[in-house]
């Protein structure tokens, strides 16, 4: 799509009015920008720069942070395969040789005829009815041979991606197991007139959510102030992976000085396996957002945000008619429910394709329209997050289990689950098992309750969490999901004795090094080097020494890695290595060291180029 | 009041005001913390991670943790030597570093921090990255190829210059550094051969044309002396030194 810079100009200034000239809002700009461009071409983000008055460079840095973004063009289709390890096992590589072969595209390239671009993205949270793929930002679900057929003649005939059948997009719940939050019967608006009825006991003529003037009125803190006791009874933690204390976070950021204060959801649902939040936020939004709002009572927030992960960007126009629902109905705005000083509001931000972003500071980051780099901590957001202002940053489910808290106590809550880890928790189910799908649970259930459950037979091993998390092998089965064995954010994917764990560990390897934000030595630098030792000895190549070697690497990552991302990064393969060493010693030739150069692979261009493959083309074969 | 807060680095006191972080009250009190990217004229971002320190028992950053009482700092212990050696072979395989013919040896501190902490062999496989130089500008080179992404000249033109002639692009393996233009070329930015952002660049990336090899190699500042002293010559110290 060559477009002049005359023509261009009135439709980037139209998406810059439209975002109020805020350089805060430059990932939004830009993901429009390619939205109406199909990528991002340098006039235009020149004058993005300009008309935001930054340095170009800081909008090229942050185009070229997010995988989604492109300064280059992409096809009039592109296409990215979702990547993860249950795409892959249900055959995504080859359907994606299949397309390519169909379409005469290279992974990776533009077609010649600038039809389509094909690629690989990280997990794009379609697990439990993958392979899935994306196609111009739209996810395309339980694709087969047949359907990627029917999915190349449309792109072959050029037909609009909104004229595509309306079943390529269909994307299915599959609630298996509900419990008090994917089956609770709340209505919109009965946690926050549960959160004003609680501070009625006093007199709460003022009873706001700005913890300026209005609060110094006596009394005028006590409905914020009771509800923040309920959550800190139900002793609720955060359901993103770490499990922080959510009354505790809240706390902090209540008492912490500044100016005005942030409720954030972190909907950026990265973790490969975990597609929990894709269905809280298509069935359940009214609850999300009530649990943010419950959340800006208690803190005294004006304004939030929810984070939503780019791969979901379907999920947006259901989420603004949402958020406007709410608007109309006094659940969100001025004076909410009547409540003089109750004001707040919500503003959706959609991510453009980045697992760094889930970490908090990245995404606060991000939300302030940079790159999405983990800061340096302390402070934490909680006194110093976005626009550095107290902030606090919470998950989905999180949020979603405060306003269950709001109307039923905190004492309830407690009741459920084990001591130290109350509530419910829902696993995203996915891998070789019969139903796939989401499972809520009280914390405490055993891996073998939900093996049965979901039809898992002959498993060989569950990643619990994704590859940031744990992976357990059949000895470990009676182990339990709770913050006091295995904490979890939800992903729990099953493989069966016919999976090579090896190969389950080097594509967790190589989600870790594409998503590695660069910003430290050892992350940067090592997750590829642990990438190229896998490779290595996926190739058959590999030694003892190349063992030996990432254990090295894993060292380097755990002391000093910036962030999360980077001390994680190595737990796949260690898990692996202890759990399943055999699955890489068969690999390994017995040889202490090899080269990791192959001769015969270095002619492999030169083959390709006279189109030869004949036993002349190859040096002797190796021994 | 009169007692000044203080620390301990490896069993020893290191007095510090207020304010500093652990690198800068260590290197003021004449103590050495190897470090990359951090440098006392700009504000510390911690990215190289070799001044990785165990403080009270924690590894982190000397040069973005803030001083406080009453803990104990280890540097100078073999496992963390053994780890900035190894930070500092993964930058030599990230790069194209070519000692013997770059017009920056024994004034790059890569290359002396790899001398002073003993690095001997390579450690890894080189990614041999591709990587074009930029000789756009009449009086400045850009050799992108020795760029450890220290970020050092982005901070200088941002806090120093007041310009934003670098800054960085792409993520992961793929970070690299740009220049302010839509050309990708350094000529058509605003930047001059007498900006900080010039003068800092720790490796040979940003060199400035027609004075190469003017002081001959092997009497370069660190063939002189050793980083490690060199940057404690350098350090900002207070007036009154502890002992002596």
């Amino acid at each position: 799509m060559p477009d002049t810079p005359d023509e261009l100009e009135p439709r980037v200034r139209r998406i810059i009015s439209r975002w109020g000239h805020d350089p805060g809002a430059l990932v939004q700009v830009l993901r429009e920008v390619q939205e109406e461009f199909g990528y991002l071409p340098g006039p235009a983000l020149t004058l993005v720069a300009r008309l935001l008055r930054i340095p170009y460079s800081r909008a090229k840095g942050v185009a070229s942070f997010y995988s989604f973004l492109s300064d280059e063009p992409l096809g009039a289709y592109r296409v990215l395969f979702s990547d993860n390890i249950t795409d892959r096992m249900a055959g995504s590589d080859s359907l994606l040789e299949a397309m390519c072969y169909r379409l005469w595209a290279e992974p990776g390239k533009v077609s010649a005829d600038g039809l389509v671009s094909i690629a690989r993205t990280s997990c794009t949270g379609m697990c439990d009815q993958g392979p899935a793929l994306l196609v111009n930002g739209r996810a395309i679900t339980a694709l087969t041979g047949e359907r990627v057929e029917r999915l190349c003649d449309l792109i072959l005939a050029r037909t609009p991606v909104a004229e595509w059948p309306a079943e390529f997009f269909a994307v299915h719940d599959n609630v298996r197991r509900a419990d008090i939050l994917l089956g609770h019967t709340q209505q919109p608006g009965d946690a926050i007139r549960a959160a004003l009825q609680r501070g009625a006991a006093g007199w709460s003529e003022h009873a706001a959510n700005e913890r300026s003037w209005r609060e110094a009125y006596v009394g005028a803190a006590q409905g914020p102030i009771a509800t923040l006791e309920e959550i800190k009874r139900s002793n609720l933690r955060g359901r993103g992976g770490a499990g922080f204390t959510t009354g505790i976070k809240w706390e902090a950021c209540r008492q912490a000085t500044g100016l005005t204060r942030y409720v954030v959801c972190n909907a950026d649902e990265g973790e490969p396996g975990t597609f929990k939040d894709r269905v809280l936020l298509t069935s359940h939004a009214d609850l999300v957002f009530e649990g943010m709002t419950i959340a800006a009572y208690a803190i005294g927030a004006s304004l939030g945000f929810l984070y939503l992960r780019g791969e979901y960007r379907y999920l947006l126009e259901p989420l603004e008619a949402t958020l406007q629902r709410r608007r109309a109905a006094n659940l969100l705005g001025n004076g909410i429910c009547g409540q003089p000083g109750f004001d707040f509001d919500i503003r959706i931000h959609v991510g453009a394709g980045s697992y760094v972003c889930g970490e908090e500071s990245a995404l606060i980051e991000s939300l302030e329209g940079k790159r999405g780099v983990p800061r340096n901590r302390p402070p934490y957001p909680v006194t110093h997050g976005y626009k550095q202002q107290p902030t606090i940053v919470n998950n989905v489910e999180t949020l979603c289990a405060a306003a269950l808290i709001a109307v039923r106590g905190g004492d309830w809550y407690r009741s459920l689950g084990t001591l130290k880890s109350s509530g419910t928790k829902i696993l995203s189910v996915a891998g070789d098992v019969a139903r796939p799908g989401l499972y809520e649970y009280p914390f405490g259930v055993t891996l073998r309750q939900v093996l049965e459950d979901c039809g898992g037979a002959d498993t060989q091993a569950i990643q619990i969490s994704g590859p940031s998390g744990v992976c357990v092998d059949a000895t470990e089965f009676g182990r339990r999901i709770a913050f006091e064995d295995l904490p979890t954010a939800g992903a729990f994917t099953v493989f069966d004795a016919s999976r090579d764990m090896f190969d389950v560990a080097r594509n967790y390897a190589q989600f870790f090094a594409h998503e590695s934000c660069g910003f430290c030595t050892p992350c940067r630098v090592g997750t590829s080097m642990l990438v190229a030792s896998m490779d290595k000895i996926h190739a058959g190549n590999g030694t003892q020494h190349d063992v030996g070697e990432i254990d090295r690497l894993n060292k380097v990552l755990l002391m000093s890695a910036h962030c999360g991302l980077g001390h994680t990064a190595c737990n796949p393969i260690l898990d692996t290595l202890k759990r399943f060493r055999p699955a890489y010693e068969r690999k390994l030739r017995s040889l202490d060291f090899a080269p990791a150069f192959d001769l015969d692979g270095a002619l492999h261009r030169a083959r390709k180029m006279t189109g030869r493959d004949d036993a002349d083309a190859h040096l002797e074969a190796q021994p | 009041m009169n007692e000044r807060p203080s620390f301990l680095l490896d069993g020893d006191e290191v007095p510090f005001e207020p304010g500093q972080t652990v690198m800068q009250a260590a290197l003021a009190a004449g103590r050495y913390i190897p470090h990359l990217c951090y440098h006392p004229e700009f504000t510390p971002h911690g990215s190289c991670k070799l001044c990785t320190a165990r403080i009270n028992g924690r590894l982190m950053a000397a040069c973005t943790t803030p001083a406080e009482t009453a803990t104990e700092v280890e540097s100078e212990t073999e496992e963390l030597n053994d780890l900035r050696r190894t930070l500092v072979q993964m930058l030599f395989a990230e790069g194209n570093h070519f000692c013997p013919s770059c017009e920056k040896s024994g004034n790059c501190v890569l290359q002396a921090l790899g001398y002073d902490l003993g690095v001997m062999t390579a450690g890894f496989r080189h990614f041999f990255p591709d990587r074009p130089v930029d000789a756009s500008h009449p009086e400045i080179l850009l050799d992108f190829n020795r760029c450890i992404l220290c970020e050092l000249c982005v901070r200088a033109a941002r806090e120093v210059d007041g310009k934003h002639v670098f800054s960085l692009a792409g993520r992961g393996l793929g970070k690299h550094l740009i220049v302010n233009a839509e050309s990708g070329r350094l000529a058509d930015t605003d930047v001059k051969v007498t900006d900080k952002a010039v003068e800092v660049c720790p490796v040979g990336v940003i060199l400035r044309k027609r004075v190469g090899f003017a002081t001959p190699i092997g009497a370069r500042r660190y063939d002189k002396s050793p980083i490690s002293a060199q940057a404690l010559a350098d350090a900002p110290r207070p007036l009154e030194r502890n002992h002596d």
